[in-house]
């Protein structure tokens, strides 16, 4: 059978630097191929090309088997070969059918648009995909979620047979991730092919049929996932064994670090108590909008909650804004770095350095000597790679960034850290390093609570874990006494 | 960027290095261009008294883009300055006036209660912008927006629309004055840079005003109290207009109810030429200081060859919209 898109040799270099030398891929129809690798590896370049982004320096793509060549991704879009993008830019303020036929609306009479074709249009198809979403319904009203389905049915509207996914997942929950899954499917059924991309290797098990791995812009091998198994499908990703994924180095002990009792936010959170203990991973489970982020943010003096104690080391503390928090030794890594972590227009240097700086300089004037040697003690403990301390940090990968954040907040030499999604965004490689770095620091007698959607990493690093849903807690359990089925189950 | 640019570029100078210089010092090179134009085309243009012409020429503007350098940093913009100069300028001047209708009773004060009284008009004017724009979370298009209309109307009501004539010599040697034969508004100038320098590149609070307009959400994180150096900025920037003011109004001799109209213009013009981004985060006060030289420059050099000054008005925006061009160009790579 002809493959409904091969790709052979694929090059691309952006400034002498070669940033795709081989790229080869298959794609069969009916069926979901994953494409893996770390930051990196080639896969954007890969995807841009192939949307029309960006020109390649050489090789071949064959779409059914006829050669073809996108010049933007209008043109791209029309042979059939479409993405949903990690970031959705839908227009908020424009119907689901006006999005779905943005720039291709069906005239009426003088040249006005005729709506009642586009709604109808726009629900039929909608329907056959059975995504409950209401044509007329406004887009900022909609979850990301249910976003990314009306991306899916736009595609589908241009008639394509190739889609690509650009990590879908990384904004949803886990129960909105199953529906996407189960759109997935039926988009299999029809014929179509769908090109994953995503970190999150127990979802590639979950959804894939195949898989082509990319490293250093290069291809690495391809096949069916029936035929590899987890640690295998790791290695190839990063070019060596990593051994276990999840390695604890920590022992809680049994002196309570912070205690939480009582914490409550209207319409947020409800009745939040726990304690977490020095040395102890302490994880949080939940969906997105359960009110996990929310708990961290009342911690940290981001919200002022209604009710509710927080001690630390035994002590009453007493928290209003984030410097506060801050005083007390409570460290709060972000959920997105680029939102709330980073500058990114400002050097790795200075965002090291950015929650520091009262302590650095206790007088008005700036001591740049000490905030050189933290920035180079922090690049040099997390093994940063900056080509220099005073370039952008935009200019880092996404696990090198998160590293940063890391920095900036280990420089207070916390007592306790706060974590929300350390490892969104990740490569396999780097996770490891951020785990052996909370261990660690967890090792150290420190106490952590981290959040996480991802149910394995929840898992394997939390001691115990609170599971949150509907803004309440569903109970703590011991990482030994329960397995992601019943996590999941009770956060919906 | 291509690779044949690329290879050409590392012949003399790798690119990533080229292109740190041109971001440094692109603008200066092109000031350095437009000087060496203006002085090859007019034997006149580079004579003491002529330099001295067109640095007192960009003193007032000088200054308030100094102020506006640190409220566009933040990612705000102060619409109101040329109102506060009049309103700053009025009032002073009613402290050191010798009129007997024009002035306020017990006038004339000497210099120096004059000059406080501008400053704190400035400051407070800044203040109420600030508190509203930090607040109350009003963008400052808006709020800025409302103190140019209602700053223009309490100087008209303050000084009943009329001028204020006949101010002190000792609070006209601000404006005429000069030592050792610099004009005072350009030491003014000059000093007003280089503290606003200092504090934007060797202080903490310069520091924190990167990082609020860099990313206002990860500074609330990193425990900065945003709010505080939001408001501070407009105060910064309504202390400067009040300076402004003082120094227009002692240029002239009398202080008029419109003095300062469509200052802020110029103001915003010099900051953007210089490179400052409207979106926050990214600029230098030397930039703005050189916006502002370009500005003036260009004025004197086409006065010089007998351009009528409604032709300077349409090079002048072009030359604004060409900066902001340029500089997107360089931040997609060169």
């Amino acid at each position: 059978m002809q493959p409904l898109l091969k790709v052979e040799g694929l090059k691309k270099s952006f400034g002498g630097v070669a940033a795709l030398r081989d790229g080869r891929f298959e794609l069969e129809a009916g069926s979901v191929h994953a494409l893996c690798g770390g930051n990196g590896a080639g896969k954007s370049t890969f995807l841009s090309i192939l949307m029309g982004i960006h020109k390649r320096d050489g090789g071949t793509i064959l779409h059914r088997g006829n050669p073809v060549e996108f010049a933007n991704p209008a043109e791209a879009l029309r042979s059939g070969i479409a993405i949903i993008e990690q970031e959705l830019s839908p227009v908020p303020h424009m119907t689901v059918a006006e999005n779905i036929y943005l720039g291709r609306e069906p005239s009426a009479r003088f040249g006005g648009i005729d709506f009642k074709t586009m709604n109808r249009n726009a629900q039929s198809l909608l329907d056959r995909l059975e995504f409950s979403i209401s044509a007329t319904q406004y887009m900022m009203n909609l979850s990301v979620a249910q976003m990314q389905l009306v991306e899916i049915a736009k595609a589908l509207s241009h008639e394509a047979d190739v889609i690509f996914m650009d990590e879908p997942t990384s904004a949803i929950g886990e129960k909105e991730a199953q529906h996407l899954f189960s759109a997935i499917q039926r988009l299999k059924a029809e014929g179509k092919g769908i090109v994953y991309v995503s970190h999150r290797l127990s979802e590639i098990f979950q959804i894939a049929d195949s898989y082509t791995v990319f490293r250093d812009g290069g291809f690495v091998g391809a096949g069916k996932l029936a035929d590899i198994d987890r640690p295998g499908l790791i290695r190839m990703i990063v070019g060596r064994d990593l051994g276990e994924e999840y390695i604890k180095t920590n022992t809680p002990t049994e002196i309570a670090g912070l205690e939480v009792s009582g914490l409550s936010a209207p319409g947020k959170i409800d009745d939040i108590s726990f304690t977490a203990r020095k040395g102890e991973i302490f994880g949080i489970y939940g969906l997105m909008g359960s009110g996990r982020t929310e708990i961290f943010n009342c911690l940290f003096g981001m919200d002022r909650p209604s009710a509710g104690d927080i001690r630390l080391d035994g002590q009453a503390v007493t928290i209003r804004q984030p410097s506060d928090a801050m005083a007390e030794g409570i460290a709060f890594v972000t959920e997105d770095r680029k939102v709330t972590g980073l500058n990114l227009t400002d050097s790795v240097r200075n965002n090291i350095c950015l929650a520091s700086l009262p302590e650095m300089s206790p007088a008005f004037v700036m001591r740049k000597s000490e905030e050189q040697a933290a920035s180079a003690d922090m690049i040099a403990r997390f093994a940063i790679k900056a080509a220099r301390d005073t370039m952008p940090v935009s200019g880092l990968s996404g696990g090198n960034q998160q590293k940063v954040v890391l920095g900036k907040w280990f420089q207070r030499q916390p007592r306790v850290l706060l974590l929300d999604e350390p490892t969104r965004g990740v490569d396999v490689g780097a996770k490891r390093e951020i785990y052996r770095i909370i261990c660690d620091f967890a090792a150290a007698g420190g106490t952590v609570v981290m959040i996480s959607s991802e149910i394995d990493e929840i898992l394997g690093m939390s001691d115990r874990i609170l599971v949150m849903r509907q803004g309440r807690s569903a109970g703590i359990h011991d990482r030994r006494q329960t397995d992601a089925q019943s996590l999941v189950h009770l956060s919906t | 960027m291509s690779s044949a640019e690329n290879n050409t570029a590392s012949s003399w100078l790798n690119s990533d290095r080229r292109r740190l210089i041109l971001q440094e010092y692109g603008i200066f090179f092109a000031f350095l261009l437009l000087v060496g134009v203006l002085a090859l085309s007019n034997e006149f243009f580079l004579t003491p008294g002529n330099i001295s012409n067109v640095l007192l020429q960009t003193s007032i503007n000088g200054v308030l883009a100094i102020g506006m350098t640190f409220v566009i940093l933040t990612r705000g913009i102060d619409l109101s300055v040329g109102s506060v100069v009049a309103l700053a300028g009025m009032v002073s001047a009613s402290f050191v006036t010798s009129s007997a209708t024009a002035g306020i009773a017990g006038a004339p004060y000497p210099m120096v209660v004059a000059l406080a009284v501008g400053i704190l008009v400035g400051v407070a004017c800044g203040a109420l912008v600030g508190f509203i724009v930090s607040r109350f979370s009003v963008p400052a298009f808006v709020a800025t927006l409302g103190m140019l209309s209602a700053a223009r109307g309490a100087t008209l009501i303050y000084g009943g629309g009329k001028p204020v004539p006949g101010l002190s010599p000792e609070f006209r040697w601000i404006g005429t004055g000069n030592i050792l034969g610099i004009p005072m508004p350009v030491i003014l100038l000059a000093l007003v840079f280089g503290v606003s320098w200092w504090v934007l590149t060797r202080t903490r609070f310069g520091r924190y005003i990167y990082a609020v307009g860099g990313n206002p959400h990860a500074a609330k994180t990193s425990g900065l109290n945003v709010t505080r150096i939001r408001f501070m900025v407009y105060v910064i920037s309504g202390a400067l207009s009040g300076l402004a003011g003082m120094i227009l109004s002692a240029r002239t001799g009398s202080a008029l109810p419109q003095a300062g109209i469509a200052y802020e213009l110029d103001a915003i013009a010099a900051v953007v030429i210089g490179g400052t981004s409207l979106s926050g985060g990214v600029g230098r006060v030397t930039g703005t200081l050189i916006g502002a030289l370009i500005i003036g420059v260009m004025n004197n050099g086409l006065d010089l060859m007998g351009i009528q000054s409604y032709y300077q008005q349409v090079l002048k925006g072009a030359l604004i919209v060409g900066a902001v061009m340029l500089d997107q160009k360089r931040n997609q790579g060169l």
